[in-house]
This record gives C-alpha cells, sequence and structure tokens, in this order.
C-alpha cells in the first residue's frame, strides 16, 4: 500500500508577534487531500476504508453522515475490487480522499473495463427486486451528498456534505 | 482471518429457528457469505422452514448483505417456508426502504411480534 500526502513544505520559520498562527504542520498534512494506492483485495480495502472513516469521525461529522460514508465506500470499494478488477490481484485500486470539518470528497478508481451507469438496471423495479445484485449503485447515489462517475466508469467521485440529514435523499 | 465467534448463533422455540446476528456489520464476503451457508443449511434442514432474523445487534450492512437475504427469501418461498426479519435498526431500516425490500420481507418490529406472525 502507498500513501502519499501534498502537503510536505516545511513552514516552521520565525513568526513575528502578533502574526496569527499558522496551521501545525500536522494539521496541515492532517487537511490535505490523501492518495492510496492497494492491490484487488478485501483485507485492504477494509484497512484503507477504517482509515478514511477514522478521519470522518475526527472531521465532527454527525451519526447519520457517518452511516452514509460507511456505506457508500463499502459499495465503491466492492464495486472496484469485484465488479471493476474481476479480483486481478495484478490490478490496483486508486483511492483518493479529502476530509475537513465541511466536507468528505472520495475518489475510487479501478484499473477494470469500466461501465456505462445509464445501463445499470433499477434494482426497484418489480421485475428485478429478487434479484440479488444492483443495489450498491443505488445506495451510493441515495446516502452521498453528489456521485459522479468518470473514465468510462472506472472512477467514482461522491461527497459528503457536513450537515445533519433526516433521511437519505434520493437523486433520481 | 478467522472469526473466532460464529457471525450467527441460533436458538429454536417451538418450529421456529431464531437467528441473531452476532456482529454489528454484515459487510465482509467472508462473513456475508459464511452466514449465508449458516442459513440456507437451516432452510434445507426441513420443509416448511420457519426462519426469525434477529438484527438487533446489526449497525451496519452492504448490498452483498441484502443480496445473501434476497437469496435466502427466495430458498424460504421455494420451500414453502416463513421468513420473518425483525429488530431492525432504525438506519438499516431506511436501507431496506429506499431498496423497496420492506416489500419483499416480511419486517416486524420486535422478535415477540414477529414468533406470533407465523402461521400454522
Amino acid at each position: 500500500m502507498s500513501i502519499s500526502g501534498a502537503n510536505n513544505d516545511d513552514r516552521r520559520k520565525h513568526r513575528p508577534a502578533g502574526e496569527p498562527r499558522p496551521p501545525s504542520d500536522a494539521a496541515r498534512a492532517d487537511a490535505s487531500p490523501v492518495r492510496i494506492t492497494i492491490p484487488s483485495d478485501f483485507g485492504a480495502s477494509r484497512e484503507v476504508q477504517k482509515q478514511i472513516i477514522d478521519k470522518v469521525v475526527r472531521c465532527g461529522f454527525g451519526n447519520q453522515a457517518i452511516f452514509a460514508i460507511k456505506l457508500a465506500l463499502e459499495e465503491a470499494m466492492i464495486n472496484a475490487i469485484k465488479h471493476g478488477n474481476k479480483l486481478d490481484p495484478a490490478k490496483s485500486v486508486h483511492v483518493t480522499y479529502h476530509v475537513t470539518p465541511q466536507q468528505a470528497e472520495i475518489t475510487v478508481e479501478d484499473e477494470g473495463g469500466g461501465f456505462d451507469r445509464h445501463c445499470v438496471p433499477d434494482p426497484t423495479a418489480d421485475e428485478n427486486i429478487e434479484k440479488c445484485s444492483g443495489r450498491g449503485i443505488l445506495l451510493m447515489e441515495a446516502y452521498m451528498t453528489s456521485v459522479e462517475y468518470g473514465a468510462n466508469g472506472r472512477r467514482v467521485k461522491m461527497i459528503k456534505k457536513n450537515e445533519e440529514q433526516a433521511t437519505p435523499h434520493l437523486s433520481s | 482471518m478467522s472469526e473466532s465467534i460464529p457471525p450467527v448463533s441460533v436458538v429454536q422455540q417451538k418450529d421456529i429457528r431464531i437467528v441473531e446476528f452476532t456482529n454489528n456489520k454484515i459487510l465482509d464476503e467472508a462473513n456475508i457469505a459464511e452466514i449465508g451457508q449458516t442459513l440456507i443449511s437451516l432452510v434445507d434442514e426441513r420443509d416448511y422452514p420457519k426462519l426469525l432474523l434477529d438484527f438487533s445487534a446489526v449497525d451496519h450492512l452492504s448490498s452483498a448483505a441484502l443480496g445473501m437475504l434476497i437469496n435466502i427469501n427466495n430458498r424460504v418461498k421455494t420451500k414453502n417456508g416463513q421468513l420473518r426479519l425483525a429488530n431492525i435498526k432504525q438506519q438499516i431500516l431506511e436501507v431496506f426502504f429506499l431498496t423497496k425490500l420492506n416489500k419483499l420481507f416480511r419486517i416486524l418490529p420486535t422478535r415477540e411480534e414477529a414468533l406470533t406472525s407465523f402461521t400454522q
């Protein structure tokens, strides 16, 4: 697993009296986007998910939002590992997350063949309700503030605003 | 990674098998597969199986867990059995409503209500 942060510059210089105290190195590093690459492995995925959820909790998200992010992240990782990379150990999953007290932005990208969102059947339709799969995308879109697909469906970018919602919304 | 505690505990009340999830998350593929196998063996044990799933410990589940439950429901139906879900927390209940699976499953608020809802 490789991890990289963006803010590695060292600004520990003399600070004139009265100048506002800048965020500490730790705080600045903590606020930076983090990019992690993992193999197509559920164990590695579990570690990344824990890392992201820990950050979400530290940033003060409410219980509803934590539940939503946990659920959407689980679905995105399963989609990438199982459906995207088809558990191929030679393929990786790239996760970028940027969590601030205002919002959590998480991007998951696989190295599979991609998919067309519009071709995914509605799992709530009567003819599909007894089928065992197809609900992950529905849940991600229902629980996150926004969900965007890119790179021919290999990449999903999800944002959750930090505002307590009474109930999740359905984005058509 | 092997779990020392089985993912479900099963008790019997008359002819009803009551299954309680022991983990607060039904997320892991391996965990879901193990639960699915246990439930399938309970369904296959007899004709007209009666199964009550108690979700009181469950705080999180994934679409894969929903798929496993649908599979169990289909299997129960083919054996002319009855499946009930009970004690589902509000956040999890919302997942059932969003996916409209509340129409597929018979969901009761409490274990007691679920037990009395079985027909002979």
